[in-house]
């Protein structure tokens, strides 16, 4: 069975919902502000001839043509364009960082979220990224180096009971929690990504984003914001977990802007019911954009 | 004087008055190298706090923390001291190049592709021997790519292994 045929009565359009999910996914790359402006980067493709179109959405991000290898390019070579797909580049909008804020990633590998939260904050104030793998903290570390960025300190712990001892003891203005998933919505990009799916999985992890979202909070100041993200469609993994947050602890979701075509959060999923203000987080399908799909929730602290 | 630990950050002491480990950079030493080797402005690094961990190994973090720093990276690998010759990282050059007024060596495009393969290259040169920002013009200015060292007429590309391309 189709583990995506679960979500049927969740989707506007099963049939677009379906054949989106078929369809492979066009390589993206975000401008990195820290080196280089989408006008230089779009001079540097034009150029070279380069295969690539603009999205509408969001001026750093380019589609780029069938069998255009991003990685082969100028541009990737002087660290100004990041290869990231198009959806993933909400959750760091969602948590709009200022310059010289503090910043916690708090699931940072291999860094697409990172680096475009540090172009963000203008590569000042103190930016967190923390994973508790040692071979994927290699790879943020060099992404994060041939982006130029200076304002990261990279962490290994796990991040569900992160520790703020080596960080001053001082908590974060915002914290993005991108958490591990199911990756549901990626089957786009990897049509394995279904192959282990199974709902004991869903659960297991389940568990435990609901233990790094609870830390990220935890950590977050008063009044501070908190994003919650994830690639997968699960309500499990979605808003399950942000429930938990709502009664665990003190935080809301708020509203927050995105130009792209999304629905809703969920309030009700297989006999579950979940807090109203669920309406607020934002489902994005795969045939809404034609993109990957993903799930993205803004959460105030202490309010 | 107590010997450099190099499994940890520690913060450079800001001038040789405040030297307390032995044979370590200062972070005056640190920005004067910039400004005297490439021109940039002072002012680029006042916001820096500059960190060793490892023998000689120089990070630039935009912001601070206590030292020394329990933690896996802190800013961008920056410069290596504790040898004769300083020497910039890729990432710095390609960071703070851009900035550069002198020792910056602008190769033609074939010069520019086989110095990103980690070729040896025979540009035009008439200035300072030893370690160069090597970089090509693209997209309307000029770009750096990474560090060059320049020794009896010939320019040898210091790419690592893993940024080094072949387009």
């Amino acid at each position: 069975m189709d583990p995506l045929a679960r979500y049927d009565p969740l989707v506007d359009d099963p049939a677009a919902f379906h054949a989106a999910c078929e369809r492979p996914l066009p390589s993206v790359v975000r401008v990195n502000d820290i080196k280089a402006t989408p006008e230089r980067v779009r001079r540097a493709f034009d150029d070279a001839g380069v295969d690539y179109e603009p999205v509408d959405w969001h001026d750093g991000l380019f589609r780029l043509g069938d069998g255009e290898k991003p990685g082969n390019t100028w541009p990737f070579v002087h660290g100004w364009v990041y290869g990231q797909e198009e959806v993933s580049a909400v959750p760091a909008l969602a948590l709009d960082p200022d310059p010289g804020e503090r910043v916690f990633d708090c699931c940072a590998a291999p860094g697409s979220k990172t680096t475009q939260l540090a172009a963000l904050m203008d590569d000042r104030g103190l930016l967190v990224g923390n994973d508790n793998n040692l071979g994927r903290l290699s790879a943020l570390r060099s992404n994060a180096e041939r982006c130029g960025v200076t304002n990261l300190v990279v962490t290994r712990q796990d991040a569900r009971n992160f520790s703020l001892k080596p960080l001053s003891g001082e908590p974060f203005d915002r914290s993005l929690v991108d958490v591990p998933c199911s990756c549901e919505g990626t089957v786009r990009k990897n049509p394995d990504a279904l192959e282990g799916w199974s709902m004991d999985h869903v659960e297991g992890v389940s568990g435990v984003q609901k233990g790094i979202l609870g830390r990220a909070i935890e950590v977050t100041r008063d009044g501070g914001t908190v994003v919650y993200s994830t690639c997968t469609f699960a309500p499990e993994e979605n808003e399950a977990v942000l429930q938990h947050a709502l009664e665990e602890y003190d935080c809301q979701l708020v509203d927050y802007d995105l130009d792209l075509e999304h629905v809703p959060g969920v309030t009700e999923w297989e006999g579950e019911q979940y807090d109203d203000s669920m309406e607020r987080a934002k489902r994005i399908y795969p045939h809404h954009n034609d993109t990957g799909g993903f799930f993205c929730a803004r959460l105030e602290v202490g309010a | 004087m107590t010997d450099n630990d190099g499994q940890r950050f520690d913060r450079l002491p800001a001038t040789a008055d405040d030297r307390e480990v032995e044979g370590r950079a200062t972070r005056r030493e640190v920005v004067d190298w910039w400004v005297e080797r490439f021109g940039l402005d002072r002012e680029t690094f006042a916001d820096y706090t500059f960190w060793e961990k490892g023998a000689g190994k120089i990070w630039a973090f935009a912001d601070d923390l206590d030292s020394p720093a329990d933690v896996e990276g802190l800013g961008m690998t920056f410069l290596r001291t504790r040898q004769e010759h300083w020497k910039p990282t890729t990432d710095a050059v390609q960071r703070f190049g851009p900035e550069a007024t002198k020792n910056v060596v602008v190769l033609d495009e074939a010069d520019a592709r086989a110095f990103l393969r980690g070729e040896d290259t025979d540009p035009e040169w008439d200035g300072d021997w030893g370690y160069l920002i090597a970089a090509h013009g693209i997209a309307g200015d000029v770009e750096p790519i990474g560090v060059g060292l320049y020794l009896y007429d010939e320019l040898r590309s210091q790419m690592p292994k893993g940024r080094q391309r072949d387009l």
